[in-house]
């Protein structure tokens, strides 16, 4: 057996009702939509420009849209069939207007031609596996994780291929495979874990064939032994070197941050401002680990995520549904139960964005779809007790930046580091005063002035 | 689908993640408040008589009455939070055990309407308002502020006595029985302050649930025991007597009134320590805590102002950039 590393959290944290009811559910595959409304902007950096036209006739995986700047990832048709029309959606991360374009689907599913160098799921030949990783270079992996789209899907959705090259003169010793899935509710990771462990597991070893660490560790949050277990056990039947270790971690939110992780793991604190690379360490995403695997190894680009459906559902499910599909069509999937008001929420309770149309469809960095009764919130004083700092991954102050923004001193707000903060979440959560502050932070930091 | 559709749009409400709340509110912690003070509240009844009950109950009432009359007045919403039960007992609790009536109702109307309400309300207040009014009251009415009786448990005649403070603790032969009389509250006193036992209990609970900081009383206690020790004084006898014990416990932790970060609590508490020993020494009146509490709750935005929390990952400038 693979010995499982313990480690207590690094911070104080919050101990969330986990709530995950679909944890036990095997991911459904959902047949692709008549309809795919594919975003232009769904990833972190340059925006991309559509290469297709109204009109076109487009394959399942062709390359629809892209950008010829470094940092940016294409993005990629997720169904076979025409342009219909370009169109309009709300970003429900920024609320500004981004373009997208409507894919009629031809019913057919016809996909570009792939090279699949390697078939995981019949052949238990993991050396043959790990000998074609081995003799590919660094640029075509790169590459072939650009081609295909690939960006961080825990959410942050920064594109994987410069994640993955740090500039010249750093040098990355720590990877860390982020497993943790903190996050009330969602189940996605935990779910991909569980049945594409080897995908995920092939695909660490492709990112640490570019990186070569000295150290990998796997981290899972200990909610979720069943994975801990079938990752270790495949660790081993794929023969992995004792170079990877899992790590069973406390399940304290927001332990799947990537600096609160580091801390913990490898006790490594990411200066203020800067990057994880900037002490050594890449964390990636179990998702990401297995876009990886299947961009590298099978040529597939992504176009389809495993999205958990819960919250206020007779039956919640993990989906394997293609990019593109409107939400609607999921949430029509698991029985909605009765309510006077509802919150549709893209991705978790803590940190997902509330939607204001149900047409939205699932983009790369959507995980989760969340329904929950309305609430009544009735914000009161702040009463100065001091449970935002204390609740504080980042140990800010929050209840200054909520003091600031309601004067309107947002330059105030810089002295308080307001741009540390990770909108977690944390501080709203266990305000007596029922305060909304990362509302207030979000408006604090758009109206900083400039440096 | 469409239906399904249809159907929600007219549901769909907005919300700023988190999408879920603890539910720990400020309601829920001033009731946890009251009924920790429930605990002194019963010591002064039992110790002081029906007369004790009355002036509890008077104060409480007027107090949230005045919050509500108020808040209609200037057309907000008025809340049943507890904050104005916790003020109307606190400051009964501060008050000598046969203030006329009159008087606790008008001090209880001060403390809500000017030391609190006139100040924008809760969380807005830069004085405790309890003290605020005992402080009110003690410039108005301090003859009456200053007749202390013995302890009368349920019989309704008093008899004028000294708190051992005022009197002086040298005349008491026997210093252990003094002691255990402090402690259980059987001596002369303001109404809430005389029990240590009772107050603990009550603290005890707030520390456990975290709603007090452990900072703040222990810093205090802890000023007042060694600088009591260094001057020469009897240590146990300065912790006991006047109202320290409600004081660090119930009135100092104030959320409002005192510092926000840890260590400026620390400050705050060895600030408070200082003066109330100050107080002690030289004022000619035999109490300080009060005006301790008061004069440190005007330097709290200076502490807050200075004592700040280092950011995860902060850096100073210059150093390895």
């Amino acid at each position: 057996m693979i010995p499982v590393i313990r480690k207590k959290s690094a911070f104080r944290g919050l101990h969330l009702r986990e709530n995950k009811f679909t944890a036990s559910k095997p991911i459904e595959i959902l047949p692709f939509p008549s309809k795919a409304t594919v975003a232009l902007q769904q990833s972190l950096g340059a925006p991309c420009k559509f290469i297709v036209e109204r009109g076109n006739i487009v394959k399942t995986g062709q390359k629809i849209a892209d950008s010829g700047n470094y940092v940016s990832a294409p993005i990629h048709s997720p169904v076979s069939g025409k342009i219909a029309r370009i169109t309009k959606l709300v970003n429900p991360s920024t609320s500004a207007l981004m373009d997208a374009v409507i894919i009629e689907s031809d019913g057919e599913d016809h996909w570009i031609e792939m090279e699949k160098k390697f078939d995981i799921c019949n052949s238990g030949d993991y050396k043959k596996l790990k000998g074609i990783i081995d003799s590919l270079t660094d640029e075509v992996i790169l590459a072939l994780i650009r081609e295909s789209g690939i960006v961080g899907l825990g959410g942050a959705t920064f594109p994987t291929h410069v994640k993955l090259k740090p500039p010249p003169g750093k040098k990355i010793d720590i990877v860390i495979l982020n497993g943790c899935e903190c996050e009330p509710f969602i189940t996605s990771d935990h779910r991909i874990m569980l049945e594409y462990g080897k995908q995920v597991l092939a695909g660490l070893y492709i990112i640490s064939r570019i990186l070569s660490p000295g150290e990998i560790y796997i981290a899972i949050e200990d909610n979720k032994r069943d994975a801990i277990e079938y990752i270790s056990s495949l660790m081993e039947q794929m023969g992995f070197t004792d170079k990877y270790k899992v790590v069973s971690l406390p399940s304290r939110y927001p332990m799947g941050a990537e600096k609160s992780l580091i801390k913990t793991i490898v006790n490594r604190t990411v200066p203020m401002g800067g990057l994880p690379l900037d002490v050594g360490t890449v964390v990636n995403n179990v998702a990401t680990a297995k876009a990886v695997y299947e961009a590298v190894i099978e040529g597939k680009p992504l176009v389809e995520k495993v999205v958990t459906v819960t919250g206020g559902f007779e039956n919640p499910k993990n989906f394997l549904v293609r990019i593109g599909t409107p939400i609607i069509e999921l949430i029509g999937l698991c029985g909605l139960r009765e309510a006077k008001e509802c919150r549709v929420i893209m991705g978790g309770p803590m940190m997902g964005n509330i939607l204001v149309d149900t047409d939205f469809p699932v983009i790369k960095a959507t995980n989760c779809i969340l329904i929950m009764d309305g609430r009544e919130s009735i914000e009161k004083n702040c009463i100065n007790c001091g449970r935002c700092i204390r609740a504080c991954p980042m140990n800010l102050m929050p209840l200054e930046y909520v003091r600031n923004v309601k004067k309107g001193n947002y330059g105030a707000c810089r002295d308080y580091y307001i741009e540390n903060c990770i909108e977690c979440g944390s501080c709203a959560y266990v305000c007596p005063a029922n305060i909304p502050i990362v509302g207030y932070i979000k408006t604090g930091k758009s109206m900083l002035p400039k440096k | 689908m469409a239906e399904e559709k249809a159907s929600m749009a007219e549901k769909m409400v907005l919300s700023h993640a988190p999408h879920i709340w603890s539910g720990f509110s400020i309601s829920k912690i001033m009731y946890i408040v009251v009924i920790a003070l429930l605990f002194p509240a019963a010591a002064s009844v039992y110790f002081f008589g029906y007369y004790a009950l009355i002036l509890l109950l008077v104060s409480t009432v007027s107090a949230v009455l005045t919050e509500f009359i108020i808040k209609k007045a200037r057309k907000k919403k008025f809340v049943m939070d507890g904050s104005a039960v916790i003020t109307g007992l606190l400051f009964a609790l501060t008050l000598p055990p046969r203030v006329p009536i009159w008087m606790v109702v008008l001090g209880s109307v001060f403390s809500i309407a000017i030391a609190k309400e006139a100040f924008g309300g809760l969380g807005y207040n830069i004085f405790n308002p309890a003290l605020a009014g005992r402080a009110f009251m003690t410039v108005c009415f301090s003859r009456e502020m200053t007749t202390w009786v013995l302890p009368t448990y349920f019989k309704f005649d008093a008899v004028t006595g000294a708190t051992p403070l005022s009197e002086g603790f040298v005349q008491q032969a026997d210093r252990l029985s003094l002691y255990w009389n402090m402690f259980l509250g059987s001596t002369g006193g303001s109404l809430g302050e005389t029990s240590a036992l009772m107050i603990l209990a009550g603290a005890l609970i707030l520390l456990a649930l975290r709603i007090i900081d452990w900072r703040i009383p222990v810093f205090y206690l802890g000023t007042v025991a060694l600088g009591s020790f260094l001057l020469g004084e009897d240590v146990i006898f300065q912790l006991l007597g006047g109202g320290l014990m409600i004081g660090a416990f119930f009135m100092a932790t104030d959320y409002a009134t005192s510092p926000v970060m840890g260590n400026g609590r620390i400050i705050f508490g060895v600030g408070l320590g200082i003066l109330t020993l100050l107080f002690r020494q030289y004022s000619p009146m035999p109490e300080g805590v009060c005006f301790s509490i008061l004069i440190m709750n005007a330097v709290t935005p200076l502490i807050d102002r200075y004592i700040k929390s280092v950011p995860f990952g902060y850096r100073r400038k210059g150093k390895n950039a």
